[in-house]
């Protein structure tokens, strides 16, 4: 599964720029989401969630909303298997609350009724006895001697003696001697960092119909960014067999990793169960906000040894990430991603998996990097302030390239950290004069990607079209890189590719769509499934010309001799053998399934200008430039989406984008109005860089883009803000109060 | 849940004397609708005042303006000569919401919502106008100053209803202004808003007034403020007297939009920034 050695291949349709397959369903309204699918008989479900941040829950009283009238069913966590353990019960004691409500926005139960206005009524005649027990929703707290033990014993091995049972796992890495590398600086920052959790504010709630017969078979219809996983977790939490349920993603209105988590699906099949009727479920805009994955909020202390040369002579960091009342905050990857883009001689990184009363974090483009960037690259820019040093320079000389030994251990593989430094130096944005009032930031970031099980197949028609069946759900306009790499493999035109997300009966088991996964694996699935075809196309040349298989080659869509010594044949195009597959030996289906691990890692470098109103301590990002490693662009107008994307959630989460809690523990915006995401007036055009440093993993080269973009900007940002304010901003989000408090606090 | 389509303020009053229970009415709903669609408020009676005689015309008489209770903000930014006189509303009023929202949103609902970071409200304040309140006991005339009392209350009695906004009409070398400061640059709330208007002689002010909204319980009119700028060509000491006095007049709350700290030293900031605008305004005025 290597990078083919093509020597001067020319691509005919990969790195162009065509238009994408479902763009005509989408802006005609035609695209089918979550909250769009109907049947007959259908009832509305509601869930019921906890006002508390920490409640034992005493009693559940659904008398008076059973007498209802419309109203069906109600469910409890006594409608879900027994039996689920590891992280499956996790996911289940997050669905619907045990004895104990974790969060407030914990569901308790749920009901499902003829109308959703019924449903939602309902609600209002249940009634919960709880008692109130003390909460914590800071990480730095729930570390502390007299913070409340949220879940007795949930600490794995990893965590040493003596530390609160909050603290559930424990990561450490690095290499060389910390106190030698810090004595032969000339100058060491120590200092911390706060970010606040932010949501990934996918614009689509979540939203699912469900069937499940007494027969333990069932459907599901539902907005995922994986539908397999939704499919495994399922059926275990209902206690049915896993290929019994259907399940089949929607369009989906967004992800960003927050959709590889499950909240209301077994929740649907659960009350559809119960009433043998098909039951939707749509979660509002507020309880996206207080039950579904936020990031992590995080605590870093890091600090960082320099010589007046620029040469960094050491790092090192702790990492406190909380989760929510479960484990899972990402630290370790936070922790590996830290000091990542450094080639160091002496590092050093510990991080902390800390439980609080807040909801389970999930997946957030890059789980746990941009808050390691934003600590690490601010010290750097710091150094680099307080030496005089170019910034660009300083981490030119610093560089993980090819055969370096990265921060967390392995030896670097063909990388383009360097080629993007190299780039951002050179653009014209780096050099450009900075206004009264500007300050200029900027920061690498890091991301691993992944690879993952992955099935395709690939199914040519009678006339010379082929039908492309994926099981990643496209979030980010891969369908359109998809069938551009089957059609560049099987020699025909773009558009006479379809690229389908199959459901679960169709496929093989496909990983969820993360990890920025999807255009190197399913697109390598699918090249590979293109010349399987292919082998199989020339095969029935091979039979018609009563020559050796080996003795035919595919060359722009045509089956042809492979040279004078093969023979003289008229070559055979595509569309003539699929003509006459039924009477030469049947359907051609190419298939690929594997699980493949050469995903490239991927570098970024941006460039920031934001100005600061001293008097308001506002921010406004003025300019953004984005260089990024992209490996080999298929579609390079999705790959600059993804930058851009990239870059516009970071500004959010740098300047304005947080989770606010109360002294009660109760979220306090779960709303767009006061969860301020940037809205298009608040962002600069944003300008793109491609870099192409091909993966060795990949055939084309392929390097997922999805993930690296967001890992940079809070840091780029804050270093850009830093140096306009003349402070140095420690502490995400950096609202116009925090600002001004720092700009004050300056003298 | 009730819904009523009264044709007349009298059978609007009416109706809301004699229900129980809690009454809304309707104007652009664009606050009714979003508290009811998210539990916030239930209401029993739903009193719409959209089929009213009048009440989407904008009139200009000889001394004022009278602006309609279901004028949407949309229409008073497309009346020019009303745009014109009284730029500063038509700011305020231009920042509530969206496009969306601007098509429905109206002065009315703004002010009988009772929000303290209403936008146009401070306004409205800074340019002395005032509203007709139609009762059980008749129509009676108060100053926009005098309808908030609190968040969500207003001064407006059982079965009262708003009527009618007045403006006064405009001389020349007068100006008006908004602004407010938010996080983001549009679909925000007021963190701390401010207006001011006023009257100039050869460039000395003469008349001024000065509000400041989500700095308090209700938007402020703030006459020692006012004082400060008045005899002045709005020199920087008369800007550093005006933010003084205005950073004096808060009396805010910590909450998740801002800090005491923040909003007080910000409604300063305002203050000068707005009265400056306010200034040029009556200058060009002529
Ligand atoms: C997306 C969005 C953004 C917004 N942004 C802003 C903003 O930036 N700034 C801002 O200030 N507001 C904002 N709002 C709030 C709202 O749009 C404004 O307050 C608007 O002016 C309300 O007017 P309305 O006509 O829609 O009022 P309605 O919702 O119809 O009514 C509001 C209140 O006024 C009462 N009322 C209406 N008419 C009368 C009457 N004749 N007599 C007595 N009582 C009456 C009603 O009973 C109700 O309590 C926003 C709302 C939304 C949905």
């Amino acid at each position: 599964m290597a990078l083919d050695n093509q020597k001067n291949r020319e691509f005919k349709i990969v790195g162009t720029r065509p238009d994408r397959p479902d763009g005509l369903d989408k802006v005609t309204g035609r695209a089918k989401f979550g909250a769009d699918a109907y049947a007959t008989g259908m009832l509305h479900a509601a869930i019921l969630r906890s006002p508390h941040a920490h409640a034992k829950i005493i009693r559940i009283s659904t008398e008076k909303a059973e007498k209802l009238p419309g109203v069906k069913a109600i469910v409890t966590r006594e409608d879900f298997s027994k039996k689920v353990t590891g992280e499956n019960w996790n996911v289940l004691e997050n669905v619907m609350a045990g004895d104990t409500a974790l969060y407030d926005g914990h569901a308790i139960a749920a009901v499902a009724a003829t109308s959703s206005l019924i449903a939602r009524d309902a609600l209002k005649l249940m009634e919960v006895e709880y008692e109130i027990l003390p909460h914590v929703t800071d990480v730095d707290k729930a570390m502390g001697k007299s913070a409340p033990v949220i879940r007795a014993g949930a600490s794995d091995k990893s965590v040493p003696e003596g530390l609160h049972p909050n603290v559930v796992r424990y990561h450490e890495s690095g290499h060389g001697d910390l106190s030698a590398g810090f004595e032969a600086a000339d100058l060491v920052i120590e200092d911390t960092f706060k970010t606040e959790a932010t949501h990934q504010g996918y614009i689509e709630p979540h939203a699912c119909l469900a069937q499940l017969g007494g027969d333990g078979k069932g459907e599901l219809w539902c907005c995922t960014q994986g539908h397999f996983h939704v499919q495994k977790t399922c059926a275990a939490l209902l206690d049915i067999e896993t290929s019994a349920l259907r399940v089949t993603a929607s369009e989906i209105g967004g992800g960003f990793g927050g959709k590889t988590a499950i909240f209301i699906e077994p929740v649907a099949l659960a009350l559809s169960r119960k009433t043998n009727r098909p039951v939707k479920l749509v979660m509002n805009r507020s309880e996206v906000f207080r039950a579904t994955g936020p990031t992590s909020s995080t605590s870093m202390d890091i600090k960082i040894g320099m010589k007046k040369d620029g040469t960094i002579t050491a790092g090192s960091g702790v990492f406190r990430l909380q989760g929510g009342a479960f484990p899972g905050a990402p630290m370790e990857f936070t922790a590996m991603c830290a000091f990542a883009p450094y080639n160091l001689e002496n590092v050093k990184q510990i991080g902390y998996d800390v439980l609080s009363n807040r909801p389970k974090q999930a997946a957030y483009r890059a789980p746990g990097s941009p808050m390691a960037a934003f600590a690490v690259e601010s010290i750097i820019d710091e150094l680099c302030n307080r030496l005089e040093l170019d910034p660009i320079e300083v981490r030119l000389k610093n560089a993980s390239r090819e055969g370096t030994k990265a921060s967390f251990g392995p030896k670097w593989d063909r990388i383009g950290l360097v080629e993007c430094l190299e780039a951002a130096k050179q653009h014209p944005h780096y050099s450009a004069p900075l206004k009264k009032g500007q300050g200029r930031g900027v920061s690498s970031g890091f991301w691993f990607n992944h690879g993952g099980e992955t099935a395709v197949t690939l199914a040519l028609s009678e006339d010379g079209t082929a039908a492309l069946s994926v099981g990643t759900p496209d979030i980010g306009g891969s369908r359109a890189s998809m069938c551009q790499m089957a059609a560049e493999e099987l020699g025909i035109s773009y558009d006479k590719v379809r690229t389908t997300i199959a459901d679960t009966a169709t496929l093989g088991y496909n990983e969820v769509s993360h990890g920025s996964r999807v255009t190197y694996a399913s697109g390598l699935a699918t090249i590979k499934a293109a010349r399987d075809a292919v082998k199989k196309l020339c095969a029935r040349a091979a039979k018609k010309w009563n020559i050796d298989e080996e003795a035919v080659i595919w060359e722009d869509g045509f089956a042809k001799p492979s040279g004078p010594n093969a023979g003289d044949f008229e070559p055979i195009p595509l569309a003539k053998l699929t003509k006459s597959m039924g009477r030469t030996g049947g359907p051609i289906v190419g298939h690929f399934e594997a699980t493949p691990e050469g995903a490239g890692v991927s570098f970024a470098t941006h460039i920031v200008d934001a100005e600061v109103d001293q008097e308001t301590g506002r921010a406004h990002v003025v300019r953004y430039t984005v260089v990024q490693d992209a490996g080999k662009a298929i579609h390079p107008s999705y790959v600059e989406g993804q930058y851009q994307g990239g870059a516009a959630q970071g500004i959010g989460w740098a300047l304005n984008e947080e989770y606010i809690y109360g002294e009660d523990g109760r979220l306090q915006n779960t709303g767009f109005l006061d969860y301020r995401i940037p809205v298009a007036s608040d962002l600069p055009m944003i300008d793109t860089v491609i870099i192409e440093v091909a993966n060795p993993g990949h055939p084309y080269g392929v390097r997922g883009v999805g993930e690296t973009s967001i890992c940079p900007p809070l840091a780029a940002i804050a270093n850009a803000v830093s140096n306009a304010a003349g402070v140095r901003l420690k502490e995400l989000p950096m609202s116009p109060v925090r600002i001004l408090e720092a700009i004050k606090n300056k003298t | 849940m009730e819904y009523h389509k009264p044709g007349s303020f009298e059978e609007a009053t009416e109706l809301a004397n004699k229900n129980a229970g809690i009454i809304r009415f309707l104007a652009g709903g664009t606050d009714v609708l979003v508290q009811l669609r998210s539990d916030i408020i239930t209401p029993d009676v739903l009193i719409d005042m959209k089929y009213i005689n009048g009440v989407k015309d904008i009139i200009e008489n000889d001394d004022e303006w009278q602006i309609g209770v279901a004028v949407s903000g949309a229409e008073m930014s497309e009346h020019e000569k009303l745009a014109q006189e009284w730029p500063g509303i038509i700011e305020a009023m231009d920042l509530i919401g969206s496009t969306q929202v601007q098509g429905r949103a109206t002065l009315a609902g703004n002010l009988c919502n009772g929000s303290p970071a209403a936008d146009s409200v401070p306004s409205l304040i800074a340019a002395a106008a005032q509203v007709s309140i139609t009762g059980p006991k008749g129509v009676r005339k108060i100053n926009v100053e005098d309808v908030p009392i609190g968040p969500g209350k207003t001064s407006l009695k059982k079965g009262e209803v708003l009527s009618a906004i007045h403006l006064p009409k405009r001389t020349n070398n007068q100006g008006d202004a908004y602004l407010r400061f938010i996080p983001r640059t549009e679909m925000d709330i007021a963190v701390v808003g401010c207006a001011v208007s006023l009257e100039i002689k050869n460039e000395i002010i003469i008349k001024a007034r000065v509000s400041l909204g989500a700095v308090a319980p209700t938007a402020l009119l703030l006459e020692n403020a006012a004082e400060k700028i008045i005899g002045s060509k709005l020199e920087n000491k008369a800007l550093e007297h005006l933010a003084e006095e205005a950073s004096k007049a808060c009396n805010p709350i910590n909450d998740k939009r801002g800090t005491i700290e923040f909003r007080t030293h910000v409604a300063g900031v305002l203050a000068k920034r707005t009265a400056k605008i306010a200034y040029d305004r009556a200058r060009e005025n002529k």
